[in-house]
């Protein structure tokens, strides 16, 4: 296969794949065929599908339960069977067995079964299967020698084929199914280890799912029971939280469910001997024990166990159907110690405790699931010394040099939402004592984090900063704190950070420090007594220099909010600030740049006919000017910071998206201006044709000459004059992506796929 | 096979390994904890030590406030500093054949033991060990001959005295033994009995032994070695990193199939993660400097300063920080900086591709040649007229005893604007601290400490499978201050065999074949040793020149022994049991003689008329034949 078609193939592949995406006709899908049929003719299949991994995975991906559509699914069958030819690629594919040839076949089988009760079945509800048509009834009994069989793997795919069926079709004929195969099912589980315990799961699941099955069977309630009792934590685990997430659901088996999911909790609260109070609430069964023979063999099955759990609690979290009552205090209790151990800083009392002490210290993964989970319980409340321990050790965790970025990272998220949760002191609205005294020794940390080597360090520092600031920006005991610590100066410094994230991120934080007014401008030794550049001044040096994206899109962000806000420097000489950043934002190279200048034009646009801004519900509303008497008088200050020149050059610019925004803006210029009375577009007839030509230069792709100063009527005329709505109706139409020249088979299908489905194809 | 411990610290090993007739001592590391009792030596006169008040008893008996002075409640010695040798005494050191050296910190105690115990073998080390020992010998004995000391302590030395003085001092152990530093020409003389090695070069030892070094990852030159004959094989691992700093990785594979591993050096900090300890110098750095404060590191000369320059090589930009001065002051900075740009193959694969750019493996070439890092012999001369302020130096000794160090804690100590970053881990940063107090500057404490921790150690141990392991007892039990932290302890199966300081261990090894040769010609006859010179061959287990020793048999009953020693006038005695037999302590005598299956030592302090007494009240218990 030549180069560019192996690049081409991931991308078709992923189109394939996709059932959101409507499948090219019939003939292309031939046409491949035949194409990969002279390939696999000329050389080896099993290194076509080693060079092109793509094709394992759209063939593994088909298999999957899902709306594919049969051109496609018959497409990947047929590819697989040409590939599977050779021998050696046979071997190959067979080599995934449970992949290939097993699933394909059981896939087949779901289809067909369907098909084939279809139409008997639909009219006879009751219908047993020995009245079945002879194809499903030869089905069936396949499925039930499986089941019964020794082999595991016989036994998972014969799981599978039942819960792709009652996964997909709701008829009452699954019932009947059901009906004859869970006696079967429920023999599995007197079988020790329970075989095929995975796909067991997900089939038990699917049938709690189907609205025909759940509300039918009786037996299926007992049968999860006996499940959730015979299967090792670590496999019901997931078993578990499906059944907390069913809507419907008898309370005694949620109580079971639940308790499975707490047990690995449980155990490291007994390993550390916690108040004996918050292991009443959680201990539901006597299943620790069982637990801890899984938490304690190895590290791998530990940290694995209790990653899972503290994934499925924070999912189950912020659900309506939660267990209620929600043991918060010893969740909070239980993720305190587990960070603990982690760090090396929690006693372990038994030697249950030393073993997970001696696994889990200085465990990453364990310590970012744990964070994540503790952040997720910041939405509920403690016991005012379980807070106090939280805050103690988040931050232990801030400070400790062993931290890893992406550890720190969730640290610094988990503390924001702690924060924010406090409860605020009534009269207002400032941070509460308790969250003062932690933030008075957070706030030494944060400098020697925002010097760090590591930039990630850097980076989610300063975002963390900035966060801060938006929440407690105007409160003078935060702001007190902040202006006596060197994290203002230190964010200034950090302009200049030779990492672009870190700028960008540095560039937020000093927009939200400026707006605050928290910006120091000390007598620093270098300028002694020297003005300090402004940040406006340095900020548009770095829109206009930086050779990266990110901090310029920052800077775009921070002046478009400062716009909005009224912010101090801007306020002083708005149209001087917006024609100077649309000037610099028009020939920026990166189109979200561009994008956000017209964003920004936006706002401008809106504040100055007269409409307030209702984009921040926080913002400070800046004051409106009284309407404008004629739509000339309202246009004229547009004209002056050529906002017009910057918009419609951005109608024809080469990145859909900014062709697109600048579009909706003047589409609602259009609409504003039709709400003035006073002359229609009276502008003077070869000014209006010049400009007219001079935007034709511009869509033919030479944007070298500038418009110039644009008179109000003009620019009425103008806008009239052209076929806005055609102009969004042919962006969203096509993409520029696509190539309009012919190309090769490959480009054809993306292009007929992109031509419709405009969001995936345009994949900035 | 027997190994004699003669140090207790872990990571300064010293041990005699007695393994087919030939006598091989591995490291002789110089403990130098016991600087931390002395004064610091101020290269400038510091009015501040010189009035330092006299210790005096509770009873305000004054007579050693010569000797000793108080400085914020810590008693100090006002003398030239010591330190504390290997055990002498637990074997006769000029039996030692070779002395195999793995990396330049362990071998400071050289020249103790090759210019005064009768050595006569050689000593076996990779060059750069060689080349960056001798700079810290060199830096040694310059920092504390540079600055005479008229006085000499010893009076609080002695045991009477010694029991009256507070803590630490108290309870340091050993201190008839501690001596003065050595001087260049002893340092010479020692360094010209070293062979070069090269890695995986193999060693014969007198036929019957076979010696090779191996890549321990540690420091430049730094070797792990292979001891073995035709059936067996040991391997002494020490100092070894799995980290990916400057040197060459180390070798793992070569150390499979051992019937001993005898593992020491591991990190000294368990609970620090290096990476995490950089990022922490260079915050703290970044935050004095820009503050307007200076930055004193006090630093070897070779090893991790130059992964720190490394580091802020990259960092400084970033941080803000290129004008402001780095001063890297030692007697041995140039030739230390020098030297680590020439060994190239000893360095990581990274390093040694530069060299064919070529460009220096090391970043400091450019700092230096960018005017960012200055090098300088002393403070005093260029240094005093180019120095500029805040600024960052790095110079000796990390014990904050002597060296160029004592003038800048002097300097600098007084402003809370400068901060000392400790980042060698071989000092308490408390007691290194101590005569400084009270302090205004900030300190840091990131102790960078690459070689292994006890997960690396696990893994390497399940990766090389040896039949045992032997270690100092450090390791076999968590850290004191972290008792229930399991994980920081050697976990092995069977468990670690565990030595501790004047121990003597019997390896467990099964001696299943030896290779012998037989010659179709009868043996000629056999003729007298002409003397003089010492060689070893497998008969020499019982020297025909000597006078046969009868043959001892019996064992000795501990509660008997003990009355007897009571009826001849011994009091105070402790019996302790152990894993193999007892230790019966004469806490008065300050002598312990240790009682086992196979053997019973007696261990007393250079008292030869005591040991022979002892002697033959042992030996009255056993039957001789």
């Amino acid at each position: 296969m030549d180069p560019e078609c192996s690049q081409l193939l991931p991308a078709l592949c992923s189109v394939l794949a996709d059932p959101r995406q409507p499948v090219a006709d019939d003939t292309c899908l031939e046409k491949l065929l035949d194409w990969f049929k002279t390939i696999t003719e000329a050389g080896s299949s099993l290194l076509l599908l080693q060079e092109n991994p793509c094709l394992l995975g759209l063939l593994c991906h088909v298999l999957k339960p899902q709306d594919l559509s049969p051109r496609v699914l018959s497409f990947s069958l047929r590819l697989a069977g040409m590939l599977a030819a050779q021998e050696d690629c046979f071997q190959y594919l067979q080599g995934d067995s449970s992949l290939f040839v097993a699933s394909a076949a059981g896939q087949l089988l779901v289809h067909i079964l369907g098909l084939s009760l279809q139409g008997p079945a639909e009219g006879h509800p009751g219908l047993q299967t020995g009245d079945w048509p002879v194809c499903a009834q030869k089905i069936v009994s396949h499925i039930e020698e499986s089941l019964r069989s020794a082999a595991t793997p016989q036994i998972t795919q014969a799981l599978n084929v039942l819960t792709t069926t009652f996964g997909h079709c709701h008829d009452p004929w699954t019932q009947v199914l059901w009906g004859r195969l869970s006696p079967l099912v429920a023999c599995l589980l007197e079988k020790d280890p329970v075989p095929a315990a995975h796909s067991l799961v997900d089939l038990l699941l699917s049938v709690a799912r189907s609205p025909v099955l759940s509300s039918s069977s009786s037996g299926l309630w007992e049968t999860l029971a006996q499940t959730l009792s015979h299967l090792s934590p670590t496999q019901a685990g997931p078993l578990a939280l499906g059944i907390l997430k069913l809507q419907e659901c008898p309370q005694v088996l949620r109580a079971q469910a639940f308790a499975v999911l707490l047990q690995p909790l449980t155990c490291v609260l007994e390993a550390t001997a916690q108040a004996p109070g918050l292991l009443d609430s959680l201990d539901g069964t006597g299943g620790a024990s069982v637990t801890v023979d899984t938490l304690l063999p190895s590290k791998a099955a530990c940290v694995g166990l209790l990653c899972r759990t503290l994934a499925h609690l924070e999912l189950l979290q912020p659900l309506p159907q939660r267990p209620s009552p929600w043991p918060q205090a010893p969740l909070l209790g239980a993720t305190v110690t587990i960070l603990r151990l982690c760090s090396g800083s929690a006693t372990p009392t038994s030697d249950a405790g030393g073993h997970l002490c001696a696994f889990l210290v200085g465990c990453v993964r364990v310590q970012r699931a744990a964070l994540d989970f503790l952040g997720t319980l910041s939405q509920g409340t403690g016991p005012r010394e379980l807070v106090t321990q939280v805050f103690a050790v988040l931050l232990e965790y801030l400070t400790s040099p062993d931290s890893s970025p992406t550890v720190l990272k969730k640290a610094f998220q988990a503390t924001f939402r702690w924060l924010q949760s406090s409860p605020e002191t009534p009269g207002c609205s400032d941070l509460d004592p308790h969250a003062h005294l932690f933030l008075r020794e957070l706030l030494p940390v944060l400098p020697k984090r925002l010097c760090s080597p590591c930039w990630e360090v850097r980076d989610s520092g300063l975002e963390f900063l900035t966060q801060m600031i938006g929440r407690w920006g105007g409160q003078a005991g935060f702001r007190r704190a902040l202006l006596a610590s060197e994290v203002p100066e230190l964010t200034e410094q950090l302009l200049r950070d030779p990492e672009s994230y870190v700028r960008a991120s540095a560039v937020a934080a000093m927009g939200q420090l400026s707006s605050q007014g928290l910006r120091v401008t000390p007598a620093s030794p270098e300028h002694p007594g020297g003005q300090q550049k402004s940040l406006l001044a340095e900020l548009l040096h770095i829109l206009s220099t930086d050779s990266e994206g990110f901090p310029r899109r920052a800077v775009m962000h921070v002046f478009t909010q400062w716009l909005r806000d009224g912010h101090a420097d801007v306020a002083g000489d708005t149209e001087r600030f917006v024609a100077r950043v649309l000037q610099v934002a028009s020939q920026d190279l990166d189109w979200e740049v561009r994008a956000q200048g017209l964003e920004l034009a936006l706002v401008f646009l809106e504040q100055t006919l007269g409409r307030p801004s209702s984009h921040c519900p926080y913002a400070v509303t800046p004051p409106v000017a009284a309407p404008p008497s004629s739509l000339a008088q309202a246009l004229r200050p547009l004209c002056r910071v050529q906002l017009f020149e910057f918009a419609f050059r951005a109608l024809f610019d080469c990145d859909r998206p900014v062709a697109q925004k600048s579009c909706d803006l003047l589409l609602f210029l259009r609409a504003q201006t039709a709400s003035y009375g006073g002359p229609q577009g009276s502008g003077s007839v070869p000014e209006v044709a010049s400009v007219e030509a001079a935007l034709q230069r511009w869509q033919a792709g030479d944007q070298g000459q500038p418009l110039g100063y644009l008179e109000p009527e003009v620019v009425v005329a103008v806008l009239r004059s052209m076929d806005l709505e055609g102009l969004r109706g042919a962006l969203a139409e096509s993409s520029d992506r696509v190539e309009k020249s012919p190309q090769s088979l490959l480009q054809d299908v993306l292009a007929t796929v992109g031509a419709l489905g405009e969001d995936e194809a345009d994949c900035y | 096979m027997k190994l004699y411990c003669l140090s207790g610290h872990p990571t300064l090993p010293c041990n005699v390994l007695k393994f087919k007739s030939t006598t091989i001592m591995l490291d002789c590391g110089l403990d130098m904890t016991s600087t931390l009792n002395f004064l610091p030596l101020p290269l400038v006169q510091s009015p501040r030590l010189s009035n330092l008040p006299g210790w005096s008893l509770k009873d305000g008996n004054a007579f050693l406030d010569k000797e000793l002075k108080e400085c914020s409640g810590h008693v100090f010695v006002d003398s030239v500093p010591e330190f504390c040798l290997p055990e002498t005494e637990l074997i006769d050191l000029s039996t030692v054949d070779v002395i195999l050296i793995s990396n330049y910190h362990c071998m400071m105690a050289l020249p103790y033991i090759t210019e005064h115990t009768g050595f006569t073998g050689t000593v076996y080390a990779t060059e750069p060990t060689v080349q960056i020992g001798r700079l810290l010998m060199e830096e040694l004995v310059n920092f504390i001959e540079r600055v005479p000391k008229a006085q000499s302590a010893s009076l609080w030395k002695n045991k009477d005295i010694q029991r009256l003085l507070p803590s630490p001092l108290k309870d340091a152990v050993e201190v008839s033994t501690w001596r003065r530093c050595y001087t260049m020409q002893e340092v010479n003389s020692a360094l010209s009995k070293i062979q070069l090695v090269g890695y995986s070069q193999k060693i014969e030892l007198f036929g019957a032994v076979q010696v090779t070094p191996l890549s321990s990852g540690y420091a430049l030159g730094s070797s792990n070695w292979i001891i073995q004959s035709h059936y067996e094989k040991v391997s002494y691992v020490s100092g070894s990193s799995l980290l990916t700093t400057h040197p060459q990785p180390m070798d793992q594979a070569s150390l499979k199939n051992s019937d001993v591993l005898v593992l020491t050096g591991l990190t000294q900090i368990p609970t620090a993660n290096p990476d995490g300890m950089v990022g922490e110098f260079c915050s703290n750095l970044a935050l004095t400097v820009r503050n307007g404060g200076n930055v004193l590191v006090p630093c070897y000369p070779s090893g991790v300063i130059y992964d720190l320059l490394e580091c802020l090589y990259q960092y400084i930009d970033s941080a803000g920080l290129s004008n402001i001065p780095f001063y890297f002051i030692s007697p041995v900075a140039n030739s230390s900086l020098e030297f680590s740009q020439i060994f190239a193959e000893w360095l990581c694969h990274n390093k040694q591709t530069k060299v064919y750019l070529p460009e220096p493996p090391f970043p400091h070439a450019e700092l230096i040649q960018t005017n960012k890092l200055k090098h300088y012999p002393s403070l005093h001369g260029d240094f005093s007229s180019d120095f500029r302020q805040p600024c960052v130096v790095f110079t000796g000794h990390p014990s904050l005893r002597f060296g160029d160090v004592v003038h800048f804690m002097e300097l600098w100590g007084k402003s809370s604007l400068n901060t000392v970053i400790f980042t060698e881990p071989d000092f308490s940063y408390l007691e290194a601290l101590a005569p400084y107090q009270p302090l205004a500057m900030k300190c840091i404490y990131c102790p960078i400490d690459t070689r292994l921790n006890f997960i690396q150690v696990s893994k390497l141990l399940k990766e090389v499978q040896p039949l045992h392991v032997v270690c100092p007892e450090q390791y076999t039990q968590p850290p004191p201050a972290q008792s229930h932290r399991m994980d920081l302890m050697i976990d092995c199966q069977p468990p670690a065999m565990s030595y501790r300081r004047a121990e003597v261990l019997a390896l467990p090894f099964k001696r299943r074949y030896e290779k012998i040769e037989i010659m179709p010609e009868p043996p000629p006859r056999p003729t007298q040793p002409t003397g003089g010179k010492k060689r070893k061959r497998a008969s020499d287990d019982i020297p025909d020149c000597k006078v046969l020793k009868p043959l001892l048999s019996g064992s000795i009953p501990v509660e008997q022994f003990v009355q007897a020693l009571e009826k001849h006038g011994f009091s105070d005695i402790k019996v302790e049991d152990t894993a193999k037999g007892h230790i019966v302590l004469l806490q008065e005598a300050e002598t312990l003689i240790q009682i086992e299956e196979d053997s019973t030592h007696i261990i007393c302090d250079n008292d030869e008329m005591l040991r022979v007494r002892l002697r033959d009240l042992v030996l009255k218990f056993l039957q001789k034949f």
